[in-house]
């Protein structure tokens, strides 16, 4: 590394905000810094499911042919769960299966460093294995670089684009993220777990390079969260996403709450006989949009999940695809800047997230992450919905076939659920996700 | 109560990389853990890396640390728990993640 270098802008973290940033930053022709903590990018990463990669088709035409996937997702189920009971809603195509492809599942230590090195093949220079442990100022307050853990590792830049993940501790550092919130984070822990692949593709129901995506509601016991289990090419992945105070609250272990969920009867068949390959834990910041920070401060902009961009909406859980979105933004934002030297003016930045999916899906969903994790959503309804379905398909002859609008309200009144309140939170819901 | 046979906690561990390095990159102050009676950081953090010892304080080992943040998230005492990245190269090496 080039001691004391200067150059137009440093990208702190190269997952995928940073890459992306650094691509664009890159491709207008400005001299870039990708820095990574870890020994490679995606070495510090987990995530829970599914990349969508869409938003590469600008930046990257037909990144499919030889992005490094596991498998594409042609299968995506949506389970409901009691510790005794589940009920889900199965939804497969072909479609997805094809170019341009929808979701694909991946390791992140080879998606990761994969979308870094497009950045280098545009010429931004990666730094990997160096902590960006401070923001430099200059004497009228605005950031001019960062310090890193290197002997004279000074970086000075016109601008420096944190993607320095859940924890940014340079979001911390300029005051645009408190330093604790455990009520905007939730905790994922997942187990790695090998099969022949042959197996898993008779278990999933899959062929070929098809995959599956489980995202399972009403798993997690007493605390609020969720889980998930997908298809790799020769491995499976399963884990459970924890509210950090309902965690913290409840006394449990993580991993006790992740094997319950393995041993649950819908579940275990998937795994069986499985050998664990990696045990992985991340944060994800799940609070949205009203949770986010501001998103630039003079001299600093901020993306990905140091800016709080991961959709945990119920029905979609998304992460990777807004840490893309945001990058490729930032990285635009800064290049233009640059040009112009007006880099203390960085209002161009949220502009273009509002006007593209990043931010119009955060603040269109603002409220769905209240409401996904409230008790009702999370205890009673999974409950109310499985108990219902068994009352529907159990057969008590020679009495005769209950009317359904009787059977629902009696199975409601019996969870003490009110249909008021269901009603409202359907109201709700509808406007949210409606 | 439910058992948890499938593996030890250890060899759980064992599947994880680690490229330790010579700082401890968390600190715990165990003059403040005295005072505290809930100990969260005990059962929430994934990797089982603080212990309770026998005068209240906490014993912690930060060779194992999957660097998610949990334990300084949830801490109520303030200045408990320092918690850094590891210096650059080293700390947990996810492969499947």
């Amino acid at each position: 590394m080039p001691e004391k270098s200067s150059v137009d802008a440093v990208v702190v973290g190269a997952g995928p905000a940073g890459a992306s940033a650094a691509l664009e930053l890159a491709r207008a022709g400005r001299s870039v810094i990708l820095l990574e903590r870890g020994p490679f990018p995606g070495a510090k990463n987990v995530y829970g499911g599914v990349v969508y990669g869409r938003v590469l088709d600008e930046v990257l035409p037909g990144w499919w042919e030889d992005a490094p996937v596991q498998r594409w997702v042609t299968r995506r189920s949506t389970m409901m769960m009691t510790p005794t009971q589940a009920l889900t809603i199965d939804f497969r195509t072909e479609d997805w299966g094809n170019a341009p492809y929808n979701g694909m599942t991946t390791y992140r230590a080879d998606f990761d460093a994969w979308l870094a090195g497009k950045a280098v093949d545009a010429g931004a220079q990666l730094v990997t294995s160096t902590v960006a442990t401070e923001l430099l100022r200059d004497a009228a307050g605005r950031v001019v670089g960062v310090r890193t853990d290197r002997p004279d590792g000074d970086i000075r830049a016109e601008l420096v684009i944190a993607c320095d993940g859940v924890n940014s501790f340079l979001a911390k550092q300029a005051g645009l993220l408190p330093q604790t919130d455990a009520e905007q984070h939730t905790l994922g822990v997942k187990e790695t777990l090998a099969l022949p692949r042959k197996t898993i593709e008779e278990r999933f129901g899959l062929s070929g390079d098809d995959g599956a995506d489980f995202e399972i509601l009403g798993c997690t016991g007493d605390i609020s969260g969720g889980g998930f289990l997908y298809t790799n090419r020769d491995t499976v992945s399963v884990g459970v996403v924890l509210s950090l105070t309902g965690l913290a609250k409840s006394g449990r272990r993580p991993e006790e709450v992740l094997a319950d969920l393995k041993a649950h009867p819908a579940i275990a068949p998937y795994l069986r006989g499985a050998e664990l390959k990696e045990y992985s834990a991340h944060l994800i910041p799940e609070g949205g949009y009203r949770s986010m920070p501001p998103l630039t401060t003079d001299g600093l902009l901020v993306a990905g999940d140091a800016a709080a961009m991961c959709l945990a909406a119920g029905i979609w859980l998304e992460g990777v695809n807004f840490a893309i979105g945001s990058g490729l933004a930032a990285g635009r934002t800064a290049a233009e800047a640059i040009a112009t030297g007006e880099t203390s003016r960085l209002t161009g930045y949220r502009k273009r997230l509002e006007d593209n999916f990043v931010l119009t899906d955060h603040k269109n969903l603002q409220g769905a992450a209240h409401l996904v994790l409230s008790e009702r959503v999370q205890q009673q309804y999974p409950r109310l919905l499985c108990d219902f379905a068994q009352e529907v398909f159990t057969v008590r002859n020679p009495e005769p076939k209950p009317g359904l609008g009787k059977l629902f309200r009696r199975t409601a009144a019996r969870h003490g659920v009110r249909l008021r309140q269901l009603a409202a939170d359907a109201w709700a819901g509808f406007r949210i996700f409606g | 109560m439910r058992q948890y046979p499938d593996m030890s906690f250890e060899d759980r561990m064992d599947t994880v990389d680690f490229e330790v390095g010579q700082r401890p990159h968390i600190t715990v102050d165990s003059d403040i853990c005295r005072s505290c009676t809930t100990k969260e950081c005990v059962h929430a953090c994934p990797a089982k890396l603080f212990v309770p010892t026998g005068d209240g304080g906490i014993l912690f080992n930060y060779e194992q640390c999957f660097e998610c943040g949990t334990c300084y998230q949830i801490c109520n005492k303030a200045g408990a728990i320092t918690w850094t990245y590891p210096d650059g190269g080293h700390g947990v090496v996810f492969r499947k993640g």
